[in-house]
């Protein structure tokens, strides 16, 4: 039996596909059975992000459909053996990802995956119930910014209430992903500091992912910015990873890095 | 007084977010509740603060919070200054 992690956030644009697919790299390097799903409808960019985009035949909805099975859908990784990447539909029915066609894939995956990551589109609608309904766990993923904390306080209330697991009295085991964090604003005042926003969010904290560069040049190239080993955002991703599997890491990134003078004048 | 000073003496922005993040979602977990009835019991509890103290609806704070295994209704009612 696999694990059914949802990334989710409310709010979009905070980096749930960029984490979802670093996550599922780091999992799977560490040799576990990994599957990363798009649940975003219409607006697939999983693949990209994953570098797989030119090798999208089936997608999600075929799936359900019965247009194709689950193996012809499923995205072999290039680069990390164990992952497996299913796209997105891009057709314009949202409700075509249906509960029942959503329960037999993942229950399908489920039997043969240790980790299944489940990128969920923004908002509150049906793509985000879809990709939350059957889950385990949740990583919240938040933006130190308003808007972000109180989506994410939204989406926690129907993690609550809105799941599986919440209805038969379970619960869904939360972690809050910190990201596009800077630590020179925060100590200036003029950003919410991880401190803050998990005493108004009251959820384990999974990780903080630093504002970083790497992370557009690896979006680029398609490459999981995890696979960047010498980025901050990389090693930030794999800690979270460890911490995922229960390790106990402290925060890398959550101080401000004192720059020297040339490191200053190279825009480093 | 110095520009650096008045600089000081304002919360920073961050204080702020937080303090605004505080009540409004306090606010909306009440909301969420399952309590439909917080509205309306905020209207009443206004009628009745009215006929002693001026206030308006926004000085009015209806929350449930969840205190361990114990849910908690709030009320805060912030008075306006004694001079206006
Ligand atoms: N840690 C980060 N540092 C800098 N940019 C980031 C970071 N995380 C995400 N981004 C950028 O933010 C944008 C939205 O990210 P994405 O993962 O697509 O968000 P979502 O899936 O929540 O809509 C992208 O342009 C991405 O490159
Ligand atoms: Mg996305």
């Amino acid at each position: 039996m696999g694990k059914i992690v949802v990334v989710t956030s409310g709010k979009g644009g905070v980096g749930k596909t960029t984490s979802s697919a670093s996550l599922a790299t780091g999992l799977a390097r560490r040799g576990l059975q990994t599957a990363v799903l798009d649940f975003d409808v219409g607006l697939r960019n999983l693949d990209l992000i994953m570098g797989c985009e030119r090798r999208v035949v089936y997608d999600f909805v075929n799936v359900i459909q019965g247009d194709a099975t689950l193996n012809q859908a499923l995205i072999r990784d290039k680069r990390v053996e164990n992952l497996y990447i299913l796209p997105a539909s891009q057709t314009k029915d949202k409700e075509a990802l249906h509960q029942d066609g959503v329960a037999k894939v993942l229950e399908d995956l489920n039997s043969r995956f240790d980790f299944i990551i489940c990128d969920s589109p923004a908002g509150i609608e049906h793509g985000a119930l879809m990709a939350m309904h059957f889950a385990d766990e949740a990583i919240v993923v938040t933006n130190p910014e308003v808007s972000s904390v109180r989506d994410s306080d939204r989406i926690l209330g129907l993690l609550q209430s809105k799941t599986v697991k919440a209805k038969n009295g379970e619960v869904i085991k939360e972690h809050l992903l910190l990201t596009r964090y800077d630590p020179e604003r925060v100590q200036r005042g003029d950003m919410l500091s991880v401190e803050d926003v998990q005493e108004i969010l009251a959820i384990p904290l999974l990780g903080v992912i630093p504002e970083s560069k790497s992370v557009l040049t690896a979006s680029n190239s398609g490459e999981p910015v995890i696979l960047d080993e010498v980025s901050d955002a990389g090693q930030a991703y794999s800690d979270a990873v460890a911490r995922l599997l229960g390790e106990e890491l402290p925060q890398r990134f959550i101080h401000p890095v004192k720059k020297g003078f040339f490191s200053r004048l190279l825009g480093g | 007084m110095g520009i650096f000073s008045y600089f000081r003496s304002k919360k920073s922005t961050a204080q702020v977010a937080k303090n605004r993040l505080q009540i409004i979602v306090a606010h909306e977990r009440a909301q969420n509740s399952g309590y439909d009835f917080l509205p309306r019991l905020r209207q009443e509890i206004l009628l009745v603060v009215q006929k002693y103290v001026h206030v308006e609806l926004e000085h009015i704070n209806v929350d449930v919070n969840r205190d361990g295994d114990c849910e908690v209704l709030e009320f805060n009612v912030t008075l306006p200054d004694s001079k206006s």
